[in-house]
């Protein structure tokens, strides 16, 4: 197991956004993460990346409790995440964007800038940020536009890019699909496919089903802040439980 | 030549005023740039010109020394003071470095060493202008290739967006407390060379007005780079010299001309040049910043 959560819960006030969730990540598969509008998906997610502290359960990553620690501290450990609600350095070019994403990974320069040389160590992370740029379908021929100017579903992709930059061992992708028009959301799914032949571990969180069933190697439905399924797609969609969630009792219909 | 040493003759004082003003700003854009309105950097001025005039009357410090530990004495002083204060954002943050700098100024007005209400006079004029246009040009330097620079990013990145910055794996609040506490050691620097220009200094000189005028020259000079707080501090200190001829109308085309600044080059004097790029942010909404 790659991620491993314990018991993971998180309540806002009397509302009990994720109750006492297990999930596990198996290293250089995709799991997916279904489950209605405020299931708690984006709130898990929120637990796991760090952003939001936990009320109680455990994380460990790569075996090591990393529970408690700071959004920061997770991205350095090899988490990276996207947005539901886009969240690109708008006023930033999209070069910029993606420098920033290998943080982590770069050593800090402003001393050795403090004495003029000509520029060596930065350019091998500009070209790695101009090849994901390349990558995620923007083009390097758009390096210097400002993010906030891009397409919405190019800033959804700049996303994954900045995320990618990172070199994480986990991506997590918050519904990196809306908004996308079909086209976009195939493109979205090679890359995904593409990312798992080079090994990396992936959580998607998406509404768009087709795009879960197909990508990833195992399925968890949340509702209500609990985990009600945790199978393979087929079994999934297969899953009584899992289909009232979703469409209601049969009573009904 | 003559013309040139008349000049500057004339008017050292408003040009080594212009340069400690500059230092100013340069300290107040740090944390601007950072996205942070912090209102504390004229009590660190002031801590700075009370250490280094103070030290050189009592211990004899050499000038030189005695600005670098009244600079240290700033920047010790920011350390505790932004772990604490930047747990707040915005306009809570601003009122509460400006409450700092009250504290600072009531503290100089109680203490028998500062001289009180009257405070320190007869501090001997070292500061050659040479001094502070050298450290204005080492400041804005550094300040420059920083930008540039792993940490200049983080800066930017935590200015339009804190969350995301954390998950890219920026630690936001020690790089915020970074800017704050190097724009304390400008500032205290700044202070320093202040006091040994203008032979008396009082607690009045670091108190709320000074805190709104260097973040007047920062916003209206610009913060996108360094040049906008230099440009800044230097139109709006020189401007009440310039404007002399106009006697009695000076303050009413001193306010007009900021009014027109801030109204046709929201993002400062020094975007004049880059009024396409003003465009483009402000279509994105991301219209203040750099």
């Amino acid at each position: 197991m790659l991620l491993e959560t314990v018991g993971l819960t998180k309540r806002f006030g009397g509302v009990t956004a994720v109750d006492r969730v297990d999930l596990g990540i198996v290293q250089g598969r995709a799991l997916g993460l279904i489950g209605p509008n405020g299931a708690g998906k984006t709130t898990l997610v929120n637990l796991i990346s760090g952003v939001v502290p936990a009320d109680g359960g455990t994380i460990r990553l790569s075996g090591s409790d990393v529970s408690g620690l700071p959004a920061h501290r997770l991205a350095a450990l090899g988490i990276a995440r996207t947005f539901q609600g886009v969240r690109v350095f708008r006023g930033l070019t999209v070069e910029d964007n993606v420098l920033i994403g290998r943080h982590t990974r770069t050593r800090s320069d402003a001393l050795a800038r403090l004495i003029p040389r000509p520029r060596s160590a930065i350019d091998a992370d500009r070209a790695r940020a101009l090849s994901l740029i390349d990558r995620v379908g923007i083009g390097r021929r758009r390096a210097e536009v400002l993010a906030g100017e891009l397409p919405y579903g190019d800033q959804r992709r700049l996303e994954i890019a900045r995320a990618l930059a990172s070199e994480p061992l986990l991506l997590i992708l918050d519904e990196p699909a809306a908004g996308m028009n079909p086209t976009e959301s195939a493109g979205l799914r090679a890359l995904i496919g593409s990312l798992l032949v080079e090994g990396l571990t992936i959580l998607l969180i998406e509404h768009d089903v087709r795009l879960v069933m197909d990508t990833c190697q195992r399925v968890a439905v949340l509702n209500f802040g609990r985990k009600i399924a945790d199978a393979v797609p087929a079994e999934i969609q297969r899953d009584p439980v899992v289909r009232e969630a979703y469409l209601g009792t049969e009573a009904v219909a | 030549m003559d013309a040139v040493s008349d000049f500057l003759r004339t008017y050292s004082t408003t040009i080594a005023v212009i340069g400690v003003n500059a230092l100013l700003a340069l300290s107040v854009w740090l944390t601007l740039y950072a996205g942070q309105l912090t209102l504390g950097n004229a009590a660190f001025m002031g801590v700075g010109a009370y250490v280094s005039a103070l030290l050189g009357r009592h211990l004899d410090t050499p000038f030189p020394v005695a600005l670098l530990i009244g600079s240290v004495a700033a920047a010790a002083l920011a350390l505790p003071l932004g772990s604490i204060v930047f747990r707040l954002r915005g306009v809570y943050l601003a009122i509460a470095t400006l409450a700092f700098g009250e504290i600072v100024r009531v503290v100089l007005l109680a203490t028998p060493i500062t001289g009180r209400g009257q405070g320190l006079n007869g501090i001997p004029p070292k500061t050659e202008l040479w001094h502070i246009y050298l450290s204005v040009l080492v400041v804005a330097y550094v300040l420059w290739r920083v930008q540039g620079s792993t940490i200049g990013r983080a800066w930017a990145a935590i200015r339009e967006d804190e969350i995301a910055s954390a998950s890219q794996g920026i630690a936001v609040g020690r790089h915020k407390l970074a800017a704050f506490v190097i724009g304390a050691l400008i500032a205290g620097w700044a202070g320093g060379l202040s006091a040994h220009v203008t032979f008396s200094i009082d607690p009045s000189d670091f108190g709320f007005t000074k805190a709104v005028q260097v973040l007047v020259f920062a916003v209206v000079g610009g913060t996108p780079n360094v040049l906008g707080p230099i440009l800044g501090a230097g139109l709006l200190t020189a401007l009440p010299e310039l404007l002399r001829p106009l006697k009695d109308y000076r303050d009413i085309f001193q306010g007009a001309i900021l009014l027109l600044v801030i109204i046709y080059l929201p993002r400062g004097l020094v975007t004049f040049v880059d009024v396409r790029r003003t465009r483009r942010l402000s279509r994105i909404g991301a219209l203040d910043v750099a």
